[in-house]
């Protein structure tokens, strides 16, 4: 495919008054890499039930793969926000990764050689094939998210929708499961978009960020977006956007609803706001 | 009155209850099966509350002079189709289950004790028959159960991935919604079955107790259900055969035996998952998904070597 992968026009999406975001225009193209910043409940998450069909636009048009937004397209492949699935889950890893495949279709689970190869491929792919016969209850956080990842890559899809795929996830694997995900979309042109609230787990990898702070946003490559004038612009508020040893620090952002308070992009985010309250 | 078993004269009986045993194994097929899906989805409280409505209806039959088989079954669809309606999410279906179970329970009371005919027909709907199987009623019990297996099998892929990880299943496009109805419907199925033979009290044995025992010792979605089945099987026809030779209706056998199988897979299955995961990749098993859910603390609680892995 060479024409976007994710392509939106003028697209909103808003709650009554409430506008989350809206004059989106946006085209992905095969293999790019976009990170979705905001704070808590500026619609990033909207976003990508927008591209999976599930929220309808309030304005606008947006085209997935060339069609438009509708579930089961198999285009996309989808990596939820992480939950513990729990621990009597009656599913191994290599069962999970079975049903980004073929679990939608009715009847009883049958698997032939080539679906079975498949699936062994997608977990080798993600480093997971040493517990692919584990009970994915009881995966840590880490495995559970290589595992999600071959299951929503599983279908070859030309994009790749991950919500907060690092959240709660420690450095080592923050790194390991970014670098599955960069290495996928340079072999093989899977276009990726990355909701964070961290950058700079994913600062190097980012070839767009697209910023949204209460039904404003701001589009660009990391250098053009996240500069002190244009997220003081976005929050309405004086905000710094300071370089620190190659990581990236926001201050002065109101994250929560709940009152201002610092927020920080940084890799590993409760260690130091834990340490600044002790 | 002697011991509590008597197994004089157990060959003669025994030929008396073939259609009861045919009729355990029917149940005991069902029920493993569906149980397996009760688990997943996390719906045990809604089968006490199918069956409650279950003896609800049943019951209104026994006064009515109607089909008991067909007013129990009226009754747990009806609940089995509200139930599905109000969708996934496990509180508020619990809270509703909550209100409905004791109205219906307050109901069934209502009509046994306006019924004048025999008193162990009450008795019977509420704890159980003393292996009393007739062959009308085993043609219903087979046929219901027949279309449970077949509805089972239709939905068995989409319901399995919708249930255990439904995020992803919608955005695969799997109908959430409506096979969250048909599976309360099949479960409303087996429950009035389950009614007819352990009693509305102690349908969990069946639907419930086999299931959660398999899934102590295994995480294979094939093997899962096939141990589900054998253990409900075996409770539902050891309940018989032990009942034959005994004064008392034949549910606290199989509840028992349900019992000790769940025992004894805890017993085994903590055995088997404390070795299981000593030859991952390096991996912190169950502490580090203890972690995960303790929130924003997560980073902080981190060991070191995590950081390092």
């Amino acid at each position: 495919m060479t024409g976007p992968v994710l392509s939106a026009r003028g697209a909103a999406v808003a709650f009554g008054d409430r506008v989350l975001w809206r004059d989106l225009d946006l085209d992905l193209m095969p293999g790019e890499f976009l990170a979705v910043l905001g704070p808590n409940g500026a619609g990033k998450s909207t976003l990508l039930k927008a591209a999976l069909g599930e929220q309808p636009l309030s304005a606008g048009s947006l085209r997935v793969a060339g069609r438009s937004p509708g579930r089961g397209n198999r285009a996309l492949g989808y990596v939820p926000q992480q939950k513990s699935m729990d621990a009597a889950t009656p599913l191994r890893a290599r069962d999970l990764v079975a049903m980004g495949l073929d679990g939608h279709r009715w009847g009883l689970p049958h698997h032939g050689r080539a679906d079975r190869q498949r699936i062994a491929a997608a977990l080798a792919e993600v480093g997971a094939a040493d517990y692919a016969d584990a009970p994915i209850g009881l995966l840590s956080g880490g495995e559970q998210q290589r595992v999600r990842i071959a299951q929503a890559l599983a279908t070859d899809p030309a994009l790749l929708l991950a919500d907060e795929p690092l959240l709660s996830l420690d450095l080592g694997h923050q790194r390991a499961v970014s670098e599955i995900i960069d290495r996928r979309r340079r072999e093989r042109g899977t276009a990726v978009v990355f909701v964070t609230h961290e950058i700079n787990p994913v600062l190097e990898l980012v070839d767009r960020v697209l910023y949204i702070v209460e039904g404003r946003h701001r589009l660009g490559t990391p250098d053009e977006v996240m500069t002190s004038p244009n997220l003081s612009e976005l929050y309405g508020t004086p905000v710094d956007v300071l370089q620190v040893r190659g990581r990236i620090v926001v201050v002065g952002a109101p994250d929560h609803p709940a009152g201002p308070s610092q927020h920080h992009h940084e890799g590993a985010p409760a260690r130091p706001a834990s340490s600044r309250r002790a | 009155m002697g011991g509590l078993f008597d197994f004089t004269d157990y060959g003669a009986l025994l030929g008396l209850v073939t259609d009861s045993l045919i009729a355990a194994v029917v149940l005991g097929v069902v029920g493993g099966l569906v149980g397996v899906f009760v688990q997943i989805r996390d719906m045990q409280f809604a089968v006490h509350g199918i069956s409650e409505l279950s003896f609800a209806g049943a019951s209104a039959a026994l006064l009515l002079g109607v089909d008991v088989a067909a007013g129990s079954i009226v009754g747990s669809v009806l609940a089995g189709g509200l139930i599905g309606a109000l969708g996934v999410r496990a509180r508020d279906r619990n809270s509703v289950i909550g209100v409905l179970m004791p109205f219906g329970l307050g109901l069934g009371v209502l009509f046994l004790s306006l019924y004048q005919g025999r008193a162990a027909n009450k008795f019977g709907l509420l704890t159980g028959q003393i292996v009393a199987v007739d062959n009308v009623q085993l043609g219903w019990l087979v046929g219901v159960g027949l279309a449970v297996l077949l509805g089972l099998a239709v939905i068995w892929r989409p319901l399995l991935f919708v249930s255990a990880d439904p995020e992803v299943a919608v955005a695969r496009g799997v109908p959430a919604g409506r096979l969250s109805v048909v599976f309360a419907l099949l479960l409303a199925l087996a429950a009035a079955m389950a009614v007819q033979v352990v009693g509305a009290l102690l349908v969990l044995a069946l639907l419930v107790t086999p299931a959660a025992a398999a899934f102590r010792i295994t995480a294979s979605p094939l093997l899962a259900p096939v141990l589900s089945v054998v253990f409900a099987v075996v409770s539902a026809v050891g309940g018989i055969l032990l009942a034959l030779g005994s004064s008392v209706p034949i549910s606290p056998f199989v509840t028992t035996i349900s019992f000790v199988i769940y025992l004894g897979c805890r017993l085994l299955g903590r055995h088997q998952r404390g070795g299981r995961r000593s030859g991952g990749a390096g991996s912190t098993g169950r502490g580090a998904v203890d972690v995960d859910t303790a929130g924003p603390a997560v980073p902080v609680g981190a060991a070191p070597g995590d950081v390092l892995r």
